[in-house]
């Protein structure tokens, strides 16, 4: 593409625009959205009229009567996101460093069950979930919503990241090793190295999918005792009953979506080689 | 990931570890995929190491979904009823039978399938559409393009839902305003008071969300095409079309494979979108939505544990005719949403 330079920016320009708008449209759309007055809703508009755009519904979810409501759920996300993410990181590590590096069988089991749970059916297993916990307490629980987090974090991380570690030069730490390293060391300073980015892209792909969660959350809880913010959203109500909640769901949606925006913004090269990486065969 | 398993249908596996985990403990007579006979100690250490490492996820997988659908298969055979424990009773399969005799199954069932069908068929354009961009992209964009396409992918479902739900309705919305010029659209169109129209949306941001991750995998299978194919084709005069569909196309079927049926199998789930904008009104109902309001607002146990078998069924006959008519090598990708 050597001639006409000057078009072909032009059309890269014109390609890079349009794929910025089907990106961020429906996020700027709400962004607009929660700087609306409620009488303002109706305008048609996709911006808040001039001069009346209002952080009154960030205050209401932040310090105001909607607080107890969001920033409880908003606790019960993070927190209940970060421990299964935790959690499937561990364990995922452990099996797929012995996928990676071992010669046992069983291996394409594990490898297909972790298939098998990642296309499941979510909502076939909240039946009984739902059942159970109730009877032995674990419903509205953090911990009745991790246990089953695990079935949407855990299958892929073990597929990213026995893709990660299959890419390791695991002779480093042979090398080290005669270069007079104890094993200990060999693998603190040649493996760690080198898994570290492998592992953490991983736990950013897992936190994703235990952030997005809905089924589980509505399904599994009934209070703000465990609540986490998707599930909130959809109970949330307005202020009186004559004034709808648009405004105050919109501004909760935007700071829910601020880490992931974060995270996409700094990880944005690893995030996709870690979501490629397990799919590419060789 | 040359290893790459032969392809299994979902209920296959769980079951075969039993014996081998017993010869991974050692009692085993160093029995494995390779002889190793001289090396049988280290051999036997290494298989034990292995299960002892990979066990626990191994365990923990088994047991957050095997064991709830094996209950719920049990469940489905009794009429059960939380408000009204003491009225149990064992029916058979008289659940399915009320299931699969009820308009509201089928109804839910074609409004899936046409959701899972269209939604694919759209983001499999589109996706393949953003992966040639981002494939061809100047190394100065890519990072941009990249940034922006997961925004989508990372967001939640449920602001997702909201934020088209906004967009197009009736009274929050700015839809109608924008697009009055086309016909059948004015102010007085309400968007979620018919099947048609409240689909239309529920796919549109079911399509946004989840096409970054079909065109992630398509760009993974592009990669793989060799360029030298590509340069081949070009020298003999082949047209763009035609590179396309004879060379790129043919060279990474199986990565637009898995990504049909790996977002088929996840449209089929779909639940989130529907539950926000229509909660299943007008039509709009889906399977997933049928078994929630089964189990958890009516509380009908048995019902709703029949109807979460028979959708695991369904996703279970997906799978088996995507591999055996299509060969999908399943084991040969990653997995998730």
């Amino acid at each position: 593409m050597t001639n006409n330079t000057t078009r072909h920016k032009v059309l890269w320009a014109i390609i890079t625009v349009l794929v910025m708008i089907y990106a961020l449209f429906p996020v700027a759309s709400i962004l607009a959205t929660s700087f609306k007055t409620p009488s303002d809703l109706t305008s048609g508009k996709f911006l808040p009229s001039s001069g009346t755009a209002t952080t009154s519904n960030y205050e209401q979810i932040l310090v105001g009567d909607a607080q107890g409501l969001f920033l409880s759920a908003l606790r019960n996300s993070v927190g209940i996101a970060l421990i299964a993410t935790f959690v499937a990181v561990v364990l995922a590590t452990l099996c797929a460093y012995a996928i990676a590096r071992l010669d046992f069988p069983g291996k394409k089991v594990i490898l297909t069950t972790a298939l098998a749970v990642s296309i499941f059916p979510v909502i076939s297993i909240v039946t009984p979930l739902f059942n159970l916990w109730r009877t032995i307490g674990l419903y509205d629980t953090w911990l009745g919503l991790i246990i089953p987090y695990l079935s949407l974090t855990l299958p892929i991380s073990i597929w990213t990241l026995a893709a990660f570690f299959r890419q390791i030069p695991w002779e480093l730490e042979q090398a080290a090793q005669v270069d007079g390293a104890t094993t200990w060391q060999a693998f603190r300073k040649a493996i760690i190295p080198l898994a570290a980015p492998g592992v953490f892209t991983t736990a950013i792909i897992a936190f994703f999918i235990a952030w997005n969660d809905f089924v589980y959350g509505i399904s599994l809880t009934s209070t703000e005792a465990a609540r986490p913010v998707p599930a909130a959203l959809a109970f949330f109500t307005g202020a009186s009953q004559f004034e709808s909640p648009t405004g105050a769901i919109s501004a909760a949606a935007i700071i829910v979506t601020i880490p992931v925006v974060l995270l996409v913004l700094l990880f944005q090269r690893q995030i996709v080689s870690g979501l490629t990486s397990g799919a590419v065969k060789g | 990931m040359t290893s790459a398993i032969p392809a299994k249908t979902t209920t296959a596996s769980p079951t075969e570890p039993g014996p081998k985990l017993d010869a991974g403990k050692g009692n085993g007579n160093g029995r494995g995929r390779k002889p190793r006979i001289q090396y049988s100690d280290r051999a036997r250490a290494e298989r034990r190491l292995g299960w002892i490492l990979a066990g626990p996820a191994f365990v923990v997988m088994l047991a957050v979904t095997l064991y709830p659908i094996l209950q719920a298969v049990y469940d489905s055979l009794f009429q059960f009823r939380l408000t009204a424990p003491d009225e149990r009773a064992f029916i058979g399969f008289e659940n399915y039978a009320v299931i699969l005799t009820d308009p509201v199954w089928w109804i839910a069932l074609r409004t899936t399938v046409f959701i899972t069908v269209v939604t694919v068929v759209v983001e499999l354009v589109l996706g393949f559409a953003l992966a040639l961009v981002m494939h061809k992209a100047l190394k100065s964009i890519r990072g941009p393009l990249r940034t922006a396409i997961l925004v989508p992918y990372g967001i939640i479902t449920v602001v997702s839902a909201f934020a088209w739900f906004y967009a197009f309705d009736i009274n929050s919305g700015y839809v109608n305003n924008w697009f009055s010029w086309v016909p059948g659209i004015d102010e007085n169109l309400n968007w979620f008071a018919q099947g048609g129209t409240a689909l239309f949306v529920i796919m549109a941001s079911e399509i946004w969300k989840t096409t970054p991750f079909i065109s992630l995998l398509l760009l993974a299978g592009l990669a793989q095409v060799p360029d030298e194919l590509t340069e081949a084709a070009k020298v003999d005069g082949a047209t763009w079309w035609e590179q396309m569909r004879k060379v790129i196309i043919p060279n990474m079927k199986a990565a637009i494979m898995v990504a049909v049926l790996f977002r088929a199998l996840d449209a089929f789930r779909i639940f989130d979108n529907v539950f926000i904008m229509t909660n299943g009104a007008y039509g709009t109902e889906v399977l997933s939505l049928l078994a929630y309001r089964q189990s958890i607002s009516r509380l009908e146990i048995g019902l709703g544990s029949a109807v979460s078998v028979l959708l695991f069924l369904c996703v279970l006959l997906i799978c088996f005719v995507a591999i055996k008519l299509f060969k999908v090598d399943l084991a040969g990708s990653t997995g998730g949403k």
